[in-house]
């Protein structure tokens, strides 16, 4: 692999530019109405260096990072499917990139039928009455979903439902999205078995219960079994049911979320529907709801006027606060992250009715295939006596303790040996784990490796411990010095007197 | 298509290695009652050149007008290095740098691009991204209210200058926190904030923090240094909402008055990022070193590995959802890194000459079109006062009705305001960058002419 390469200041030269790609110099006449009081005095601290030693610095930046076009990238709950080159392509077209968000509906239907499109697809899939899609990344849809359900439950004057249940076992963002809320938040157990505890969940709802935050498989990569009862028990205390659709690509064509009871969903596009992780987003958080939450859907959403005259093509518009007046408002600057949202699109319409429903089925195969595989070569299961969904949790606390080498080094050894390690240390309460998500794209050539891998890391940890411990080594860097990082803040590159 | 390799004889292996006879078997855990049968709703899938095919009608139906139109998004040229290289699989299709060792070209690009931004508006730290322009102006109002410590009141002032999507944000995004956004009326002559008007508002009380845009959503260029060292004499945050492509220009926020600004943010999106319908764009944060605890979003950090050598990672990331839970300082996780990616690209091809150039020639195309279209019958701007590549137009009619006739001639002149500012009448905002040439102006002056000829005459 690529070993390091410069900070881009160093190779500013003064006078050094791109300049065939500026535009030509203006006369200082035409900025001389700007107030001198208001005009800038330095230079801003940006790189002086001409396109071809820009194109090759961020090109050899880009061979320093591991990605799904190059490696396995099995992160338990990401969903690292291929993210297929059409859907980038179709997105680009340059009408489609070149078009303002306040273009006129006039100069805008092809775009507005593709999202529309979208909406009534993601509709079907999950089962829900109707969808937003303006929320940019997961956790903006998780605020979105919370936000309606306390909506829904003030507008019926039931102002004491602050309180939001969540599984102790939740991801970050569902505790840190009720608090954004102004809700409060009530963590309940998991049993052995990975499903949540009945017993606790009856306990908890009452009066104050606002809803439940679930994710269906959890985050333990188990199925919640007694579903339908977390239904009923939460719609009973007068609560709503909140689905995080981070693991949609599990049930994705087996089962909704409608169906299973759920009020309000949100989905990860950038998940379950391939639009790409582009290093930390853009993502899009479309939501989901039954019909009792539509009039409090987050603004703008795509609406389609009856056709009138037959053979009149339909015409597509925005829905605002005219059209929702009881809305939660409006999240976005404009709509959301379009260009994503067109990505989703292209990818839903290839796949099709046939594809989404082999998407749960292959994802499912991959993932018990990768676990027996495991099991087989003496790696401890989580939660061995169920299923795995599209991802399941390998605990390495028996090597820990017996060869005092953790889930962190096995990771690290993992990016020696060509592949990006698997989540670790989430969910926080499996010790030492690795939460391991293959995704249906995979083949059973690259599982079969992966296996092989994990094989002589453990052989590694037996017989020459430091291999591992010590790992990675062939990387373009060594493992970091985080406390340094937060303790000896270098946040910003500055020249050197 | 759906991207499955698996052949029957893999299929038949896998299945015999986990020991179950058919792949149905998988869902035995799923109660039967709640397994889909078909998913009829769904069209029928579809290859590549269908999909192409389709997509391509759509988008020609869009077709490319030329666009008159600002107001929080702009068009400047995008060299092609930058998408060439955004696009690269390495870039678009890695996960969030968690794993720091492969992720060293993320967090490299990362770091550079919190230099050019602190640098950019004269702050001291910048972290990497958040949703876009709008949620990051809410992002900052609570943000005020934790740094703030002098203050209690939860109260944020904010002009009706401010782009009025954002203060429709602010308010969905902060509100079911204790916030309260006051609105602060704007001078009819100036289209500015005025400090008396703030001064009354305020009416000697507590106030958390003001939000000022530069230039605001008029165009307009407001009285930055006053407002600013109004506040601070006051113990208000000063929170700036700027355009990063007129910073090359304009004195930045870490300038203004005597101590600069507090928080910084803005729309990322006129750093090489297309206009795409509205996204996805990327939103702008920095600060002072002093808060840096107190901004949310993820900020990289350069540190040494164990041989020493220089390296980057993830780091303060205990004010972070996966560290903090409940008590984080945002839920933010997935940002917007493919956008900064291309923002950081585009400034390196720009630089310092570039950009100044860029927002030179937008101001420059701008009062050409609007010093053009006053001679016209009908039409002058709309406030009086310096103003950046934008600017308010008003019409002897009403604009609508122009718009609708100038679209169908495949111009789109401008933002209609009579839905955010009925007060203002038959206004117009309409903007032009470095991209509209002298005859893509004389169209639209032109044009503008006739249509409004054509509507006095009928």
């Amino acid at each position: 692999m690529r070993t390091a390469e410069k900070v881009i200041f160093e190779y500013s030269r003064p006078g050094r530019g791109a300049s065939d790609q500026w535009p030509p110099e203006t006369p200082a006449a035409a900025t001389a109405d700007l107030p001198a009081s208001l005009r800038r005095a330095r230079r801003p601290l940006l790189p002086e260096v001409g396109e071809l030693e820009a194109v090759r610095h961020f090109t050899r930046l880009s061979q320093l990072n591991f990605s799904i076009d190059t490696h396995f990238y099995p992160l338990g709950s990401c969903t690292m499917k291929y993210n297929p080159k059409a859907c980038n392509q179709y997105a680009m077209l340059p009408e489609f990139l070149g078009r303002h968000p306040l273009a006129p509906e006039s100069h805008g239907q092809g775009f507005l039928a593709c999202l529309f499109e979208l909406q009534e697809m993601l509709k079907e899939v999950t089962g829900m009455q109707a969808v937003a899609l303006s929320p940019m990344a997961g956790a903006h849809g998780e605020f979105a979903g919370v936000a309606m359900i306390r909506a829904y439950h003030r507008a019926r004057g039931d102002l004491a439902r602050n309180e939001i249940i969540v599984p102790e076992a939740a991801h970050g963002t569902n505790p840190a999205t009720a608090t954004m809320c102004g809700c409060t938040v009530r963590e309940i157990p998991v049993d052995a078995q990975g499903d949540i505890d009945l017993q606790a969940l009856r306990a908890a709802v009452g009066p104050n219960t606002a809803g439940i935050m679930l994710t269906n498989p959890s985050t333990l990569g188990v199925f919640e079994r007694r579903i339908e009862e977390v239904a009923r028990i939460v719609h009973a205390a007068g609560g709503l049911l909140y689905y995080d659709g981070a693991n949609l690509n599990a049930i994705l064509g087996k089962v909704r979320p409608g169906d299973m009871g759920f009020d309000v969903i949100h989905m990860n596009l950038h998940k379950t529907f391939s639009t790409p992780h582009g290093g930390g987003g853009p993502g899009a958080g479309a939501v989901g709801v039954a019909a009792r939450l539509q009039p409090f859907l987050p603004i703008p959403v795509v609406g389609r006027e009856p056709p009138g005259e037959s053979g009149a093509a339909p015409r597509y518009r925005w829905l605002t606060e005219k059209d929702l007046p009881q809305s939660i408002g409006r999240l976005s600057g404009f709509m959301g992250n379009a260009g994503v949202l067109l990505r989703a699109y292209v990818y839903m319409r290839m796949l099709g009715r046939e594809g989404m429903s082999r998407v749960g089925e292959y994802a499912t195969l991959n993932a018990n295939y990768l676990l027996a595989r495991l099991r087989q070569a003496g790696f401890d299961a989580a939660y061995p006596q169920r299923r795995a969904s599209h991802e399941f949790i390998i605990t390495l606390r028996r090597q820990a303790r017996d060869l005092g080498v953790t889930a962190m080094d096995f990771a690290k050894r993992l990016l020696d040996l060509g592949f990006h390690a698997p989540t670790t240390y989430f969910p926080l309460l499996v010790p030492e784990c690795l939460l391991i998500e293959p995704t249906e794209t995979e083949s059973r050539d690259v599982l079969d490796a992966f296996v092989a891998a994990m094989v002589q890391i453990q052989n590694e940890a037996e017989q020459e411990p430091e291999r591992v411990t010590g790992a990675p080594h062939t990387m373009p860097v060594r493992r970091l010095d985080d406390v340094r990082a937060a303790k000896q803040l270098d946040l910003r590159w500055k020249p050197t007197a | 298509m759906a991207f499955i390799p698996h052949t029957p004889a893999d299929v038949e292996a896998m299945l015999a290695a986990i020991g179950v006879p058919d792949i149905q078997a998988l869902f035995d855990e799923i109660p039967a009652s709640l397994r889909v049968k078909s998913l009829q709703g769904v069209p029928t899938e579809m290859n590549e050149m269908q999909i192409g095919r389709l997509m391509s009608e759509r988008a020609r139906a869009d077709g490319r007008p030329l666009c008159f139109i600002g107001a929080g998004a702009y068009e400047h040229h995008i060299p092609a290095a930058v998408w060439a290289i955004t696009t690269r699989g390495e870039f678009y299709s890695a996960y969030t740098p968690y794993q720091a060792e492969a992720s060293q070209g993320t967090l490299q690009l990362i770091y550079e691009y919190q230099t050019m931004m602190a640098s950019l508006t004269g702050m001291e730290v910048s972290n990497a991204s958040l949703y876009d322009g709008a949620s990051a102006v809410a992002e900052a109002c609570l943000m005020a209210v934790r740094a703030n410590r002098k203050s209690k009141s939860m109260r944020i002032l904010v002009p009706r200058t401010v782009n009025p999507h954002y203060r429709k944000v602010a308010a969905a995004t902060a509100g079911n926190q204790g916030l309260r956004f006051e609105e602060v009326a704007y001078a009819p002559d100036t289209g500015c904030t005025a400090l008396e008007v703030l001064q009354k508002c305020a009416a000697g009380d507590d106030i958390t923090a003001v939000v000022i845009q530069q230039p605001n959503f008029f165009g307009q260029l407001e009285d930055v240094d006053a407002i600013t060292d109004w506040a601070h004499a006051r113990g208000t945050f000063v929170i700036a909402s700027v355009n990063p492509t007129s910073l090359a220009l304009l004195k930045p926020p870490g300038e203004w008055g005597t101590k600069g600004a507090d928080i910084v943010v803005g729309e990322g999106q006129p750093l090489g990022v297309p206009l795409s319908s509205g996204g996805p764009y990327f939103g702008f944060m920095t600060t002072r070193m002093e808060y840096v605890r107190q901004m949310p979003g993820r900020i990289a950090g350069r540190t040494v590995d164990l041989s020493g050598r220089p390296g980057f990672t993830l780091t303060l990331q205990a004010r972070e959802q996966h560290i903090r839970r409940a008590k984080a300082t945002s839920n933010i996780c997935t940002n917007q890194g493919l956008l900064m990616t291309a923002a950081t690209i585009y400034l390196s091809l720009m630089g310092p000459v570039g950009l100044e150039r860029t927002a030179a020639a937008s101001h420059a195309q701008t009062r050409e079109l609007v010093a053009a279209i006053t001679t016209g019958k009908g039409v002058r701007r709309a406030f009086s006062g310096p103003f950046f590549h934008e600017s308010v137009l008003l019409l002897d009619r009403p604009v609508a009705p122009v718009l609708a006739t100038l679209a169908s001639r495949g111009i789109l002149g401008g933002l209609e305001l009579s839905e955010h500012y009925p007060e203002l009448g038959h206004a117009l905002l309409v903007c032009a960058t470095e991209t509209k040439t002298q005859a893509d102006i004389d169209s639209y002056v032109a044009a503008l002419a006739d249509v409004m000829q054509k509507a006095r005459a009928a």
